[in-house]
């Protein structure tokens, strides 16, 4: 773990204190994965949005204030879930580890 | 029209890359997405930069289309199989686009951008150069297309899909929530519409769910088969993608998509707007 680093886009022109910010990395074996999708599921589990991770492995949704589930796609790798609550002028940030369950090749 | 007809398997689409009368189109809401790999020969449509019209709020129009079209290579008679991230959000926006002029041999390509890639499936930087085409658009297609007044016409009579996420529905968010919350001037539905998420048409990897899922996804949600239908979402693409289910996929006839969508109906004066989860009165 990286401690107090935060793996998230840059936040520079981002009117943080008007939105509820979700945003993080995603890695396998502490590498980015630039090929990786994250989604994310309202309370209900219902499909909210998605994005595909930048060349960084990074991404970010502007969510609404609550409790969200994002679910992280990729190839060779089976979906994680990670539960992220949000709220408005709050950064949160989430680091992501599919590695942890990488299906054998 | 059924399902054959208008999709194609990334199996199928890897064995025709080079096939000759078939061109692959990527369109993408990352307009930048194609430039950083796409399918070997593909070319490029940018959903804004190509399909709007530079001024004022529209497409461009028939001759700007042929024009398009023409550059890119694209003739009459190829079949077109368009692909693009977000689950084919904007490819299933260009395949409606492309309907409403007329072209008549397209396909999607099942999962899209997101399914090619989580397959690990070739991509590649390489440009291609077609030689240019005289395209010929036909005349605008409006069995396919709702303007506002028909919609508003609509609300108590004709099916009304809204096909947002629930919070959007709702009016909790304005936008998709990987987009800052801006656009219309106010949140909520248009009144009577239902909440059919274009995403409960979809599975994970972007491929389309079975023709039994999905007529019993619309069944549920109580979408009427004898009244004409209009869908609906933010600026028209996810709801391109629920015209296609609709429309392409399970052959509904009379289904309309309302590009103008929330944006513009979210921004009108005058017009009625129900909020929360129920679908208010007429």
């Amino acid at each position: 773990m990286c401690g107090a680093t935060q793996g998230g886009p840059s936040l520079e022109g981002v009117d943080v204190a008007n939105q509820a910010v979700i945003q993080g990395i995603v890695l396998r074996d502490g590498e980015p994965v630039a090929s990786a999708y994250v989604r994310l599921l309202d309370r209900t589990g219902e499909f909210t949005a998605e994005v595909p991770t930048s060349a960084t492995g990074q991404f970010r949704f502007f969510a609404g204030p609550g409790e969200w589930t994002l679910r992280t796609l990729a190839p060779r790798a089976e979906a994680v879930d990670r539960a992220v609550v949000a709220a408005k002028g709050v950064v949160a940030d989430v680091e992501i580890d599919i590695a942890k369950v990488a299906v054998d090749a | 029209m059924a399902r054959s007809d208008v999709l194609v398997s990334a199996e199928w689409a890897e064995a025709n890359l080079d096939t000759p009368g078939v061109v692959f189109v990527e369109v993408d809401e990352d307009t930048d997405a194609y430039d950083g790999g796409h399918l070997a020969g593909a070319v490029k449509l940018d959903w804004r930069a190509d399909l709007q019209d530079p001024v004022k709020r529209d497409f461009v129009d028939a001759q700007q289309f042929s024009k398009l079209l023409s550059d890119r290579g694209i003739g009459n008679d190829d079949t077109v199989i368009l692909y693009g991230g977000n689950n084919n959000w904007f490819a299933a926006y260009a395949y409606w686009y492309l309907t409403y002029y007329g072209h008549e041999n397209l396909r999607l390509l099942d999962g899209g951008r997101k399914k090619w890639e989580l397959d690990s499936r070739e991509l590649t930087t390489e440009v291609p150069s077609r030689e240019a085409t005289t395209y010929t658009a036909k005349e605008p297609n409006d069995d396919v297309r709702a303007f506002r007044d028909e919609v508003v016409e609509a609300i108590g009579t004709k099916n009304l899909i809204d096909v947002r996420s629930p919070d959007e529905y709702a009016g909790r968010l304005l936008a998709p929530a990987h987009l800052p919350q801006e656009a219309a001037q106010i949140g909520g539905h248009i009144p009577t519409a239902g909440n059919v998420p274009w995403s409960k048409a979809a599975n994970d990897d972007g491929t389309f769910k079975s023709d039994e899922e999905l007529k019993e996804l619309y069944a549920e949600a109580g979408l009427d088969d004898a009244k004409d239908t209009i869908a609906y979402c933010r600026i028209g693409e996810r709801s391109s993608h629920t015209w296609f289910v609709l429309h392409e996929v399970l052959g509904h006839q009379n289904v309309k998509n309302y590009d103008g969508s929330w944006s513009e109906y979210g921004s009108l004066r005058g017009v009625p707007v129900a909020l929360g989860d129920e679908r208010g009165e007429a």
